[in-house]
């Protein structure tokens, strides 16, 4: 798949409507997870449709990391469902779940690319562990993702000699090597300048267009999110304040929606007395 | 004064409890590192068998130079030592008897294990820990690639292996060092060192100390790996880990080495 066919210069999201009747490929019911014995997400909702670009936007702290890891099955919860393609992700046996998992990627934010392996041994890894494949097809389905993620020439590099940039790319085409119907993204444009941030958003929704994957995109970062999301899901301690569409989240009348979306930090909006309260480390009345 | 009293049998209760997690956590990497080696095949996940040669090269061929020096070293002050002492009642002749038994059954495996422990137990659990921070384990997790049989199970086939073999090596180069010392300081030849040698020393205590370096090669990965899996908060962490792994690994040689002695002793 070379990068041409990858772009599309008439790109297009799916409307309301179709999002709607596309096929249901993640499905979270009545979530709830505890870090011993704190309870972080308060009885999530979630549905995540064929081709749709969900984004999960949240403060520091919101659970969206949390969440995240629920639904690759880092984190089990206490209590609820987690459906992905129409399995449950903790009531299935670990051969089940193995290869549930090789329809899911996952780019994680810091890359998590083996140290010990070059950039290429890094995207074979996957189908080295799960096909039967001969070494040269592998390595050539590797070369293939990385043109997609426009890495190529760099094979033979270490993960310590990329640029932080390239480090998403090359995780971006781990992620996408076994052709995934899910991908899962982690602050795909932390710690990136603009550009190359914007880049990674266009590859992000190049890659729905041409593999037609549903993509979960977990980041705090407003225009990378406008830009990328079909729907997104604003979380805050834990529950879910709204999921919609992008326009739908930013005329959203919900004050801390438009707090999150006009960066306003909780010291603004506290009650000055509470705030005092909080730093002082006195309890509120 | 009760307050504290109390304050300090709680923390001797998690300090307890907390090891005996440990223990458990070894015992459940043993179990499933032997079910992966074994059934992994079956599962299509097979122990890759070049991840271990890797680490059979790291574990036992990188590691020849160091063990060479240092039982070279500790062969001929045996010797020395043994000379010295036995002087005392006129019974130098004797020390190939000292020198053979205890090389063999006692510090050939010690002395590799308590180098394998600061080489190899120290990078594993530095691998696995920089692994878990760098959330690398998490990736081979949702990857579907089990990290068990990913990382572990290699590392405990190559440590099984490769610790028995550097002991036997280790112990013939300190019966070498041992040997080239007496001949010089007592004129005995090699010829007569040898057959003193092989009268002495039978198979049973040769297959004595290398039984006991595999079990080593098992508890320094075990450890190694608990305590990289334990690492938390970063790069200190990572540090912190390392030392602990070590320590302990040296520890558990050092009883488990006492407690085979003295079961070997009375059978």
């Amino acid at each position: 798949m070379s990068q041409a066919v990858l772009e599309h210069p008439a790109r297009r999201k799916p409307s309301m409507t179709e999002i709607a009747a596309a096929p249901i490929m993640i499905e979270v019911r009545d979530l709830v997870t505890h870090y011993g014995k704190r309870e972080i997400l308060h009885g999530i909702n979630l549905e995540v449709r064929q081709g749709e670009i969900m984004v999960i936007m949240g403060g520091s702290g919101s659970g969206k990391s949390t969440l995240l890891n629920a639904l690759l099955g880092l984190l089990r919860p206490t209590s609820g469902t987690i459906r992905i393609l129409g399995q449950d992700l903790n009531a299935i046996s670990d051969v089940e779940r193995t290869k549930l998992r090789q329809k899911m990627g996952v780019a994680f934010q810091g890359g998590a690319l083996f140290s010990s392996l070059n950039v290429l041994d890094n995207i074979v890894l996957p189908l080295r562990e799960h096909t039967k494949l001969d070494r040269n097809t592998m390595r050539i389905m590797a070369r293939m993702k990385m043109q997609v993620v426009n890495l190529s020439g760099f094979e033979n590099l270490m993960p310590a000699e990329l640029s932080g940039g390239m480090i998403k790319r090359a995780a971006l085409a781990r992620a996408i090597v076994m052709d995934p119907r899910i991908l899962f993204c982690d602050e795909p444009s932390a710690g990136l300048d603009p550009v190359v941030s914007s880049a990674i958003d266009d590859l992000i929704l190049n890659l729905r267009e041409a593999m037609d994957m549903s993509i979960v995109v977990v980041t705090h970062e407003l225009e990378s999110a406008f830009k990328i999301a079909d729907r997104i899901c604003v979380l805050d301690k834990g529950h879910i304040l709204t999921i919609g569409s992008v326009e739908e989240v930013r005329n959203s009348p919900n004050e801390r929606i438009q707090n999150l979306l006009n960066r306003r930090t909780e010291a603004e909006i506290l009650d000055p007395d509470e705030y005092l309260r909080r730093l002082t480390g006195t309890q509120s009345q | 004064m009760l307050t504290r009293l109390g304050d300090q049998l709680e923390r001797m209760g998690r300090s307890a409890s907390s090891g005996f997690a440990e223990f458990g956590l070894g015992a459940v990497l043993l179990f499933q590192s032997l079910f992966w080696i074994v059934m992994g095949h079956r599962r299509a996940q097979p122990v890759r068998i070049e991840a271990t040669f890797e680490r059979c090269m790291e574990v036992g061929i990188m590691a020849v130079p160091i063990i060479t020096l240092m039982s070279l070293t500790i062969g001929m002050m045996l010797a020395i030592q043994g000379i010295y002492s036995l002087r005392i009642f006129g019974a130098e002749e004797q020390v190939v008897l000292g020198v053979g038994m205890s090389v063999v059954r006692e510090f050939g495996p010690l002395i590799t294990g308590i180098l394998v422990a600061g080489r190899t137990g120290s990078s594993l659990a530095a691998r696995i820990g920089t692994m878990r921070i760098s959330q690398e384990i998490d990736a081979l997790s949702v990857m579907g690639i089990n990290p068990v049989r990913f990382i572990v199970a290699p590392a405990l086939i190559a440590m099984v292996i490769m610790v028995p073999t550097l002991t036997f090596w280790s112990s013939l180069v300190m019966l070498t060092g041992a040997g080239w010392y007496i001949s010089l300081d007592l004129g005995m030849s090699a010829g007569a060192y040898i057959d003193r040698l092989t009268e002495i020393v039978k198979v049973g205590d040769v297959m004595h100390g290398i039984g006991k370096s595999a079990l080593f090669g098992m508890l320094i990965t075990l450890v190694g790996v608990i305590n990289g899996a334990m690492v938390s908060g970063g790069a200190e962490g990572v540090g912190r880990m390392t030392t602990r792994s070590v320590v302990l690994s040296i520890c558990a040689i050092i009883v488990t080495d006492m407690i085979f002695a003295f079961i070997a002793t009375r059978s």
